[in-house]
């Protein structure tokens, strides 16, 4: 779909045209992402992390590919590999730290993906599907990074297998026998390093066609912006090639100055010393935690720590972690409201900030030892966390007034649309 | 099939008045789409069950452990299918603190008695895998931390077990399992 006002592709050389006969690949391109797209022409730079999350999968793919010509999935041998990689291979240390590095960078670019997206209110109609594409992305991301962080086979790699491949066992009557399925074991060995390696290298090829599918999805209605006010007229857009490709471009830059000096600079920073000792199964770590990414969602899974009913605590942690992200789905229908953007709602926009806290002080918590008060405020802020999902969000749509909306993305822009004046008349 | 459907068309109206709308080619229709379904599920067998554990792993399933250098007080740890098994000779006092705990109190209610071998009450064996979430719990060596309950203590997420290594504080649901194992000799068990 495109708006009308929408240019046509026209290739002028004859070898492009017969190109675009046979199969419009390059039309298909420039409409997608060239100067057939036309853009909301008041995009800021939090319209930036779309892009930067499909450069970061790349990233991640080509890297990884070139890792997995030197990596061994033996668990005899798997940890040495490793080290051979980062001592022995030709740049080896530069990619797997490019590769460790760029799942932080993705999880980054992805989480205020995401929260642009909680602040704009572009999960609403009619831009569910895109939203609900992205969930499934970020889930399967969760999956890919957990597995890649398990193929080093260090301490951590063995016990975080350990610990979160018992999440399954707190199944009621068939967990043990699901968890010892996918373990090929009765604790992580050679037959779940290798499964794992197999998917970890599958999933990053399925997320991108999920990819495919979000950004099919968003080219029906067109990006949201940051008015949340729908394109009315040409004057609203501007075609994504050359202005959005320069911008996303120039953010790109940004960037990659940043994740580069990361990568450069404190490659390990965001990782764990136990990592570089091999894994041992007769010896847990004194301190388990999980990459920085699922701090939030660790947390909301420690902070059940008495039965309830006939719940045991453990079944109820798992239910709770699973349930904070699977809420997600539900978020379209959850808030209401008529206005997408936060900038003209005053009372969820207080509450967005209280939000984004919230997943900072979880955040800590779950990077911290599983002891007072770290429990107590884990068990509040997870609280807090459903209460603005499924309490809050609905009820501020419904009481709030929302400020003044402007008439256009032009008006909003340029102060006065002319159309505006017409549609008074 | 719709070619067909739309060339029929004058005859299965005959035949829907007349209460006989179901035709050969519906049976064929039915028959290769089950035939197919079944097919499809069969198929998955192999691809589900190659996921379980494989015979290698299966047949690594017991292990011999000689008791003789245990003193009252010391634990050791060996393996039973590469996971940590825990053997601690208890000390009277050990034992009189298990027993001495009212069974309603427990989360996952066993007496030691049920938990041990009669006649070797002092040799408590279990599974050294937290029942949360399978880290080893600390407690057999020298001067590691045992928990409140004198007996192990989890540090991934705070479970505390007693000395007869049963849940009695933390997030863990279950007390430390205990495997299958018989005593062979005064001083060695088969374990699995």
């Amino acid at each position: 779909m495109s708006f009308p006002w929408a240019q046509e592709y026209a290739p002028a050389h004859p070898f492009m045209k017969w190109v675009d006969e046979k199969l419009p690949l390059p039309r298909f391109v420039y409409n997608a992402v060239g100067a057939g797209y036309p853009v909301p022409r008041n995009l800021n730079y939090f319209w930036n992390f779309g892009i930067l999350a499909g450069v970061c999968l790349m990233l991640q793919i080509v890297t990884g590919i070139v890792l997995a010509m030197h990596y061994a999935s033996n668990a005899d041998i798997a940890f040495s590999s490793t080290e051979h990689i980062m001592r022995d291979v030709n740049w080896g240390w530069m990619l797997r730290y490019a590769h460790a590095n760029g799942a932080s960078a993705f999880f980054v670019v992805v989480y205020i993906h995401i929260f642009r997206g909680f602040f704009y209110g572009s999960y609403k109609a009619p831009r569910e599907m895109i939203w609900l594409l992205g969930v499934v992305i970020f889930l399967l991301m969760m999956a890919t990074a957990f597995m890649g962080y398990v193929l080093p086979w260090g301490q951590m790699s063995f016990w975080g297998a350990s610990v979160i491949t018992n999440l399954f066992s707190a199944i009621p009557l068939v967990g043990d026998a699901v968890h010892t399925w996918l373990l090929g074991g009765f604790a992580p060995d050679n037959a779940a390093l290798n499964r794992f390696f197999s998917l970890h290298f599958l999933l990053p090829f399925v997320i991108l066609g999920v990819v495919i599918l979000h950004i099919w999805a968003l080219h029906i209605p067109g990006s949201s912006n940051p008015t949340g006010v729908e394109v009315k007229s040409e004057s609203d857009t501007v075609p994504f090639h050359p202005y959005y490709t320069a911008k996303d471009g120039f953010g790109l830059a940004v960037f990659l100055l940043l994740y580069t000096a990361v990568l450069f600079f404190a490659p390990n920073a965001l990782g764990h010393p136990d990592n570089y000792i091999p894994a041992n199964p007769m010896q847990t770590p004194a301190h388990i935690v999980p990459e920085w990414y699922f701090w939030p969602f660790y947390a909301i899974l420690r902070a059940f720590t008495q039965n309830f009913l006939f719940f045991p605590a453990k079944l109820l942690g798992v239910l709770a972690m699973f349930s904070a992200i699977l809420v997600w789905f539900f978020l379209p229908w959850l808030d209401n409201s008529p206005v997408r953007s936060g900038h003209f709602r005053p009372t969820f926009r207080k509450f967005y900030y209280l939000l984004v806290v919230d997943m900072l002080v979880l955040g800590y918590c779950g990077g911290s030892p599983a002891e007072e008060p770290y429990v107590m405020v884990s068990q509040i802020a997870t609280a807090y966390y459903f209460l603005h999902f499924l309490v809050i969000l609905p009820i501020v749509s419904m009481v709030e007034t929302p400020a003044p909306l402007p008439f256009s993305i032009t008006e909003a822009v340029l102060g006065a649309d002319e159309s505006a004046a017409l549609a008074a008349e | 099939m719709t070619d067909n459907a739309i060339a029929d068309t004058s005859d299965t109206t005959a035949q829907d008045a007349a209460g006989l709308g179901v035709r050969r080619r519906d049976f064929i229709n039915i028959a290769a789409v089950s035939a197919a379904g079944v097919g499809g599920a069969a198929v998955l067998v192999p691809l589900i069950s190659q996921m379980a554990p494989s015979a290698d792993v299966l047949a690594e399933s017991s292990t011999e452990v000689d008791l003789s250098a245990i003193k009252p007080g010391q634990a050791i740890k060996a393996v039973f299918r590469k996971q940590p098994v825990f053997v601690r000779n208890l000390t009277p006092s050990e034992i009189a603190a298990a027993d001495a705990v009212p069974l309603a109190s427990l989360r996952d209610p066993e007496t030691l008695e049920q938990r041990t071998k009669p006649g070797h009450t002092n040799w408590l064996i279990t599974m050294g895998v937290c029942t949360h979430l399978g880290c080893v719990p600390l407690g057999t060596g020298e001067g590691e931390p045992k928990g409140e309950f004198g007996g192990y203590f989890c540090p991934c997420h705070g479970s505390q077990y007693d000395t007869a290594a049963r849940i009695r504080k933390g997030p863990a649901p279950k007390n430390l399992m205990v495997p299958d194992y018989v005593f062979e000799t005064a001083t060695t068990v088969k374990i699995g």
